[in-house]
């Protein structure tokens, strides 16, 4: 546990240098004379998009795959993390051969504005005092990230998408994606997500957050410029936000009452049980790669989420005359975005005569299905790709990533 | 949703089902199709491959919604009795119903509906009134079990049988126009066109409708 301790504090002081200069990732910058409009009213400029591509454009541009990650995820979606070492966090859905095949496929894959993985963020340093934004970065939207992909699709010249895929905080885009620009997305893949943060997620956010600003490690956000970091607080935010990652069901296959390499009880607070274990391990490795400010901006990002809001309330006004073919997907377990959010962008879509598919899937690994191993997604967004790219007359093997 | 023990409906050499390609015949080229109960997606597979049709399905089993995606099909999860209402007036060119009118809990509601979504709407059903069920009831006393009809009384998932003669009845109380018709018979053969109604109710084992506004 103490040499845990010690590599998140060496790993936390290296974020800014990730956040500015990010390792294994592709960067654009934009200067003063493209700012981002945020919907808080300000602008973004200068600022910066981390990005990591897979597989190769075709000729006619029309076989590029946005993929977009969720709350703590980040670009590096199909390669080694620079920070971790891990594999990257969907390399079982994107890859060659995969459900959404590099062979065919063209897959970019951007770190959100307001991130920490080399997109402008909280703890990039700011050009304007040479220090790191804090707090003094503006609060950014789901809409605010969606429109920067776009301006880094247009400096690649990619004018239509052949697909957005995201699920969680990635299918908020996904779906912002088919709302804002319906001409230039010609399918999209919302996962375990929904149009609006509901009250019951809002909360555990704010929980979250309040735990990372009662930690005093956070100095008021000023952490990196007074060399602290919330540890404490930015690992107990996780593991509250993990619980509802999980189900019942999940945690009590996975754990149920098991003692951690013990045979009784301690009549202790040490980590005595599995599940606790756990807990506390996702906490500890969570702060070696994320910044906690960048995680109070994101979980804002998602709280202000409201697609309706943006549409006269009307939902089905959102996605009015769409082209775009959709596959919606949700899982049984999931409760932090249960089916009925899901079914609820479902009858929107009935209501404009969208093409839709929609599929909930059988599983108790709750919320976090989405990104593990299950067949049946794997099946379906296979599907559905295949039976877009067809449409799209995208060839089934690029000849380019051939050669 | 689409209750038939597949195999055991006839079909064509080339390995459709008989009533699917009846009904495929019946559906213009590259139309809006909604297929209400579209089970594993044959009849849509079989619209988009052969009538180049622009199609959607309402499937009620996540087994078959699932197996639909896979297969590239724009399939929803949901059921005919409450989600048909969510649809707009005039989205579609035709809306059908195959086998599944008599597993509804309200199939005039359905019937209203699928006239509302689309121009037009093709309907097939098993008839009650083919003489195999009319003698197993007479003679055997029991409630009919057919090729076509496999379930128990208290399994079944068809809980609103009906006739052939009883389906123009509800067409005719609900201002529908019916177009065409095909009755099959046990061995999925059409009947002859120019059969009284009583040789179709008797003798068709199943019943395939076009169906229209009336104007």
């Amino acid at each position: 546990m103490v040499e845990a301790n010690l590599t998140s504090q060496r790993e936390a002081a290296e974020a800014p240098r990730e956040a500015d200069d990010p390792r294994d990732s592709l960067v654009v910058r934009f200067g003063p004379d493209k700012p981002l409009k945020l919907d808080a009213g300000v602008e973004l400029s200068p600022f910066q998009i981390a990005y990591k591509t897979y597989g190769t454009l075709n000729a006619a541009r029309t076989n590029a795959v946005l993929v977009c990650h969720a709350l703590t995820g980040d670009q590096h979606v199909a390669s080694d993390h620079p920070v971790t070492g891990k594999g990257g966090w969907w390399e079982t859905m994107v890859g060659p051969g995969k459900p959404i095949d590099t062979e065919r496929y063209f897959v970019i894959c951007p770190n959100v504005v307001g991130g920490c993985m080399g997109t402008t963020g909280p703890a990039s340093t700011n050009p304007k005092t040479d220090k790191p934004w804090g707090l003094e970065f503006p609060v950014v939207t789901v809409r605010d990230m969606v429109r920067a992909q776009a301006m880094l699709l247009d400096h690649l010249g990619i004018e239509t998408l052949f697909s957005v895929v995201g699920g969680s905080m990635g299918g908020m885009q996904v779906l912002q994606w088919a709302a804002s620009y319906p001409s230039r997305v010609f399918s999209v893949l919302p996962i375990a997500c929904a149009t609006r943060h509901s009250a019951q997620n809002i909360a555990f956010h704010e929980v979250g957050r309040q735990a990372i600003m009662a930690d005093p490690e956070w100095r008021r956000g000023r952490y990196q410029l007074e060399g602290t970091f919330p540890r404490r607080g930015l690992s107990v935010a996780r593991m509250g936000a993990h619980i509802t990652y999980l189900s019942d069901a999940a945690l009590h296959r996975k754990f149920g009452r098991k003692f951690q390499d013990r045979e009784n009880p301690t009549f202790s607070f040490d980590a005595d049980f599995e599940v606790e274990s756990y807990l506390r391990h996702q906490g500890i490795s969570f702060v070696e790669r994320f910044d906690a400010n960048s995680y109070l901006y994101l979980t804002r990002a998602m709280d202000y989420f409201d697609l309706a809001a943006d549409c006269g309330g009307v939902l089905a006004n959102a996605f009015k005359g769409t082209p775009t073919r959709f596959c919606v997907i949700s899982f049984t377990s999931d409760w932090l975005f249960p089916t009925s959010e899901s079914r609820a962008i479902v009858h929107a879509l009935n209501a404009s005569s969208a093409r839709v598919s929609f599929a909930e899937i059988v599983t108790d690994k709750g919320h976090d299905a989405f990104l593990l191993d299950e067949p049946e997604l794997f099946a379906i967004v296979r599907g559905f790709l295949d039976g877009a790219g067809n449409a799209r007359g995208l060839a089934r093997q690029n000849i380019a990533a051939k050669s | 949703m689409s209750n038939l023990t597949v195999s055991n409906i006839a079909r064509t050499p080339g390995d459709a089902r008989v009533d699917l390609v009846l009904m495929a015949e019946m559906i213009d080229r590259g139309a809006r199709v909604l297929d209400v109960g579209c089970g594993d997606g044959e009849l849509l597979r079989l619209l988009g491959e052969s009538r180049d049709v622009d199609g959607r399905g309402i499937e009620l089993s996540r087994e078959g919604v699932n197996e639909c995606v896979a297969k590239g099909l724009a399939v929803i999860q949901g059921d005919a009795d409450t989600d048909l209402a969510d649809y707009p007036d005039d989205a579609f060119d035709y809306v059908i119903l195959s086998q599944t009118l008599q597993a509804t809990r309200h199939p005039r509601v359905v019937l209203e509906h699928m006239l509302r979504i689309g121009r037009r709407a093709v309907v097939s059903f098993p008839n009650f009134g083919h003489w195999q069920v009319r003698l197993q009831l007479l003679f055997a006393g029991h409630m009919p079990q057919t090729d076509i009809l496999p379930y128990s009384w208290y399994d079944t998932p068809n809980i609103h049988h009906c006739t052939i003669k009883d389906f123009r009845q509800l067409c005719e109380a609900t201002g529908v126009k019916m177009e065409k018709g095909v009755a099959l018979n046990a061995w999925g053969s059409p009947l002859r066109l120019n059969a009284p109604w009583w040789f179709w109710n008797l003798f068709g084992e199943q019943a395939v409708f076009l169906l229209s506004r009336k104007s």
